[in-house]
């Protein structure tokens, strides 16, 4: 099948649809996404970003109920969770699980030699001796857990990193330094798709995709779609489209 | 008539060092140690203020340990206990005296690498006397054939001021038959803890009983486990704490986690009061293992399999 891959092309996702029950969430989503390009998706609440994040990821419970998801040019829409991983996709959730017993230093080792988990933490800005032999429990404020998520995601040198909502419920100090790996995943030459709801983490996208009623209302250039989203979409119905009747 | 057990020791090390711990030890003299194959003494090593005395009975080995009134232990005694034939029966009947104000730690290993049937009958009393303090830890190494019965029996008294923390931990190989029943009396401010890990798979059985009477003025007891349920596995925790004297502060937590169609859990919490100054709580869930846990995982490559494992792993360290 001739996918019209391209070869700078990692991560394509075609007219995908998905429902929860009989409601469509996702209504013809359409993606292309470029090697170490930083693609932000904007949107406000319940627009289906986080739904797109988890059909991409391959999780439980979420699957595209028409078009498909392709990955180097090959469709992995039907491909398991572990798979997609190893194929070098990962997510890093909005609310980072906690795990009981389970040490920074273990935790980081699950993709990778355990010498170099002292550069995993140094990659996002913490100190190794004050958390490798921490707990990835509920000690842990936000802002570290969401930290060491990034060290985790950068320990498997993934391909593709999905950041769901990665500045919500943190201080500033850390939203600097997740801006900062951010950066650095693009240098690795990993793409990055930055969900999010705040227009001044999106302006870090070398593009934007604007997310509305489960379909991408606008994609461009970040400024523009930004400019778009403040002066649109902050008072719309999110009905998919431009609500004239309220910007009158 | 000497024999030569050195191949039998060797090959206990050997499997000690399977559950994850240093065995070195064993093999060096400034440690107190005991190492016991089926009925015989393997190795034992005294250092001063402990006795350890030993003696062969019927199926096993019968000890006595005493730890010298106001004496302080800075290194861990270790224990080693195992069966390298598949199959037969060990009995280990102890007794440990702790004396006043003195201060003990011992770490225990119970192996049974290549059992197919074996049965394993751990008969314990343990005495503290007024201010001594003693910890105990037991890790299991069963082979992966479930082969082997395990009935760790434990009976406790702790006197004023005294301290126990005991530690059970099953959760490398097969559990096969475990049947824990530990009882402690506890007397004036004395200070118990009962912990138990244990990780079932197949058709494991597990039973535990933990109990703590806290008989003394401002006793305090903590009984908790933590037992995880694979595949058609069984788990029955009992936790019972009995509040009968003023001040007396107890909590049993029992925490299980099924995974699979047919694992069975249950879990009984059974506090009582006898005087109205005491104050005895419980908690017991059983639950799955949290699907976010395995997600997270698994989206860094691990399989379902090995994110249960380590989830395990993590519960139970």
């Amino acid at each position: 099948m001739n996918t019209g891959y391209h070869q700078n092309v990692i991560l394509e996702v075609k007219n995908l649809h998905s429902k929860v029950g009989d409601k469509e969430i996702l209504k013809g989503v359409n993606l292309s996404i470029e090697k170490g390009e930083i693609r932000s998706i904007i949107g406000v609440n319940g627009t289906g970003k986080t739904t797109l994040a988890a059909i991409i990821m391959g999780l439980e419970g979420y699957n595209p109920s028409n078009g498909g998801i392709f990955f180097e040019g090959k469709d992995i829409t039907n491909i398991s969770l572990t798979e997609r991983a190893k194929r070098g996709i990962t997510l890093a959730w909005q609310s980072p699980a906690r795990f009981e017993g389970i040490t920074v230093r273990e935790y980081l080792s699950i993709g990778a030699s355990k010498n170099d988990v002292e550069n995993f933490l140094k990659f996002v800005g913490l100190a190794p001796n004050l958390y490798l032999n921490r707990v990835v429990d509920e000690k842990l404020s936000g802002g570290e857990r969401k930290r060491i998520e990034l060290a985790s995601v950068f320990s498997i040198r993934p391909k593709v990193v999905i950041l769901d909502e990665p500045d919500s419920g943190i201080d500033m100090a850390s939203i600097h330094a997740i801006i900062n790996v951010i950066r650095k995943f693009k240098k690795m030459g990993t793409a990055t798709l930055l969900i999010t709801h705040n227009e001044e983490m999106a302006k870090i996208g070398d593009k934007v995709s604007l997310l509305c009623d489960g379909k991408v209302l606008k994609e461009g250039e970040t400024e523009e779609v930004i400019k778009f989203f403040k002066q649109n979409c902050k008072i719309c119905n999110h009905i998919g489209q431009i609500d004239e009747e309220l910007l009158k | 008539m000497n024999i030569d057990y050195s191949k039998e020791f060797e090959y206990l090390v050997k499997t000690y060092e399977k559950t994850g711990d240093d065995a070195s030890p064993l093999m060096d003299s400034k440690y107190d140690s005991l190492v016991i194959n089926q009925d015989r003494v393997l190795a034992k090593n005294e250092t001063e203020g402990i006795k350890i005395e030993t003696k062969k009975i019927k199926d096993g080995v019968s000890l006595k340990v005493y730890i010298k009134e106001g004496i302080v232990k800075p290194l861990p005694v270790h224990l080693c206990f195992g069966m390298l034939p598949r199959e037969g029966k060990q009995v280990i009947k102890s007794e440990f005296f702790v004396g006043k104000k003195s201060k003990v730690k011992f770490i225990s290993h119970c192996s049974f690498p290549n059992a197919k049937h074996i049965i394993h009958i751990m008969d314990s009393k343990v005495h503290i006397e007024d201010g001594a303090e003693m910890e105990y830890t037991e890790t299991h190494y069963h082979s992966k054939e479930g082969g082997v019965e395990t009935y760790p029996k434990l009976r406790g008294r702790i006197e004023n001021g005294g301290r126990l923390k005991e530690e059970f931990k099953l959760v490398v190989g097969r559990v096969g038959l475990l049947k824990i029943d530990y009882e402690v009396e506890q007397l004036k401010k004395s200070i118990c803890e009962l912990d138990t890990k244990v990780y079932g798979k197949e058709n494991d059985r597990i039973e535990i009983r933990e109990a703590l009477l806290l008989n003394g003025e401002y006793a305090s007891g903590l009984a908790k486990s933590r037992v995880v349920l694979k595949d058609k596995s069984y788990g029955n925790v009992l936790g019972e704490v009995q509040g009968n004297a003023p001040y007396t502060r107890g909590h049993t937590d029992c925490q299980e986690i099924v995974y699979g169609e047919n694992a069975v859990a249950y879990s009984t919490p059974n506090i009582s009061v006898k005087n109205s100054l005491a104050k005895i709580t419980h908690e017991a869930s059983i639950g799955r293992i949290d699907k976010k846990e395995m997600e997270t995982l698994m989206a860094r490559g691990l399989n379902e399999e090995e994110a249960v494992d380590l989830i395990v792993k993590g519960i139970l360290k």
